[in-house]
């Protein structure tokens, strides 16, 4: 099958290509991401469907690790401490970055950074705590560089992690969540979901000292309950193929209150949720 | 003595010289994993788990310009006939690992990511002969199932000879005996290049075109069973994603 022929077979269903697929002899395309190219013909790299755009041919692969983008919202775990710079966990093929000089200091954001900022570096944030951030540029060699500078970034706190597949959160306008069962929710198009207790938008300004606390707030039975089906309620989702977004989340939530959070993700109530699910979202 | 090759003409275990064993293979066999595969070549049964590329875990490791490839090879207990746990410096496994290494090295474009690193763990479950060509043959599964990109799948076979005949695909019994040569092939289907070659046995330098020939052969067979294992698990995601 040739490339002239995609236009053809897109209507029916799109070209699904492996490794070392000829996708085209024909020296006037380019070759875009998943292929490469050999003798001047271009060849798949990756299995995955095949995409064109005018002359440019490249091929998405199904799975993957996260890709990022500039304005990304992510969450990412800190796994190392050097000098002016965190790096951090994103799921991706490197850790990211993320700058002394692209985080709010505590104390007002007019304030300059200095050289004693250096040396308390690790009570920002130390290894292993969780961010909620926005990529803000490429290094050259690919690796993102984050920034936390908004009063909604920053170190998470009062909740729990869900890794996912990535493709699975679509980038939208809000990553930030507030579900109406009283649980906050950062989704991030990495594939790390953050669920934790609900803290009102104003207490957060008014305590701004505080937003590199590493103290958890108390937190009821009952609210770790509700935060525990909602994990269950994400990982399900993931387990399904479902897009992870506020709504879906909602629909399974109210779904699932007829079991108890634990049971959530047993093979047959999982699959009694699911149909639920999907039904409700097709009827939108 | 056994014998290995019937007077009729078959082997120890019934198959024709030419004919290779069961192959069934699955891919995104596991969750946890970036990719993974699970493949059985007639009893020697093998579980491959792939993660990355992810940030390099040793500093010393680090390539600035290509990705590194990391292999590890298992062998459980319970997969030969005794009972025998290995260390985890067991030559014999290092020796493997680092075949499997060498041949995905050229194979994988590793120069998209650099200082990045690719992890390929291999346990194998039941060994009867052909470790290294199952071992590759699952690898290749595991890696594209990953996302990770390769100019092409890499499949091995292996080969040998008795009484003046050309076999392929050895089981442990044929592989044990020690006048039977066997010479492990790993090939890139597209191009017909030869990415690994190993024997430790004489052989009459007449014999080896036939034998590699006979070899490659099979290796052709199971481009297409490993291409078809692909197309599904392709198929069946892509239907997934867009329900």
């Amino acid at each position: 099958m040739d490339i002239d022929n995609i236009e053809k077979v897109k209507q029916e269903s799109a070209l699904l290509v492996t490794p070392g697929y000829l996708i085209t002899q024909d020296p006037e395309f380019m070759r875009g991401h998943g292929t490469f190219a050999e003798d001047s013909a271009i060849y798949s790299s990756v299995s995955g469907v095949v995409e064109r755009i005018n002359k440019l041919i490249s091929v998405r692969p199904f799975k993957q690790r996260y890709q990022g983008e500039i304005g990304d919202i992510i969450v990412g775990r800190i796994t190392e401490v050097g000098s002016k710079r965190w790096k951090v966990d994103v799921n991706s093929r490197q850790d990211a970055v993320l700058l002394l000089s692209s985080i709010n200091l505590p104390g007002g954001i007019q304030r300059r950074k200095s050289e004693s900022d250096e040396l308390q570096m690790r009570t920002f944030f130390s290894e292993g705590d969780l961010v909620f951030a926005e990529v803000q540029n490429y290094f050259n060699d690919g690796a993102l560089s984050l920034h936390t500078r908004s009063i909604q970034y920053g170190k998470l706190r009062n909740g729990t992690i869900v890794k996912v597949f990535p493709k699975l959160v679509p980038r939208s306008r809000s990553h930030f969540h507030s579900l109406p069962c009283g649980v906050d929710v950062v989704m991030g198009v990495n594939g790390y979901i953050w669920v934790s207790k609900h803290v009102p938008q104003s207490t957060v300004e008014a305590n701004a000292e505080e937003i590199y606390s590493n103290k958890n707030e108390k937190i009821s039975t009952q609210e770790r309950e509700t935060i525990a089906r909602v994990c269950n309620c994400i990982t399900l989702l993931d387990r399904l193929f479902i897009k992870i977004t506020d709504t879906s989340v909602i629909y399974t939530y109210e779904a699932s209150l007829g079991h108890a959070a634990k049971e959530i993700l047993n093979h047959d109530i999982a699959a009694d949720l699911a149909d639920q699910v999907k039904a409700r979202l097709n009827d939108h | 003595m056994q014998e290995l090759l019937s007077p009729e003409g078959l082997r120890v275990d019934g198959r024709r010289p030419n004919e290779l064993r069961k192959i069934s293979c699955r891919a995104s066999v596991l969750r946890s994993s970036d990719g993974s595969a699970y493949y059985e070549q007639g009893n020697t049964k093998v579980l491959v788990a792939v993660y990355g590329p992810h940030e390099s875990r040793h500093r010393s490791q680090v390539q600035f310009d290509r990705a590194f490839i990391n292999v590890e090879f298992n062998v459980a207990p319970f997969s030969t006939n005794e009972r025998r746990k290995r260390s985890k410096n067991d030559k014999r496994l290092l020796e493997i690992a680092s075949a499997i290494k060498q041949t995905f090295e050229p194979v994988v474009i590793t120069t998209l990511f650099p200082r990045s690193q690719i992890d390929i763990y291999l346990h194998l479950f039941q060994h009867d002969g052909g470790t290294l060509e199952t071992c590759i043959n699952a690898a290749t599964l595991a890696l594209i199932d990953a996302g990770i990109p390769l100019h092409d799948y890499v499949c091995a076979c292996t080969a040998g000879y008795i009484e003046n005949t050309p076999i392929l695909d050895l089981n442990h019994t044929e592989e044990a005996s020690p006048e039977t040569p066997d010479l492990t092939i790993a090939i890139l289907p597209r191009t017909q290049k030869i990415a690994l070659l190993q024997m430790e046995s004489k052989l009459h330098v007449e014999k080896v075109e036939e034998i590699i020939t006979a070899a490659m052969h099979g290796c052709k067979f199971i481009h297409k069973k490993l291409d078809d294992a692909v197309s599904q698990v392709t198929k069946e995601l892509s239907e997934k994603l867009n329900q």
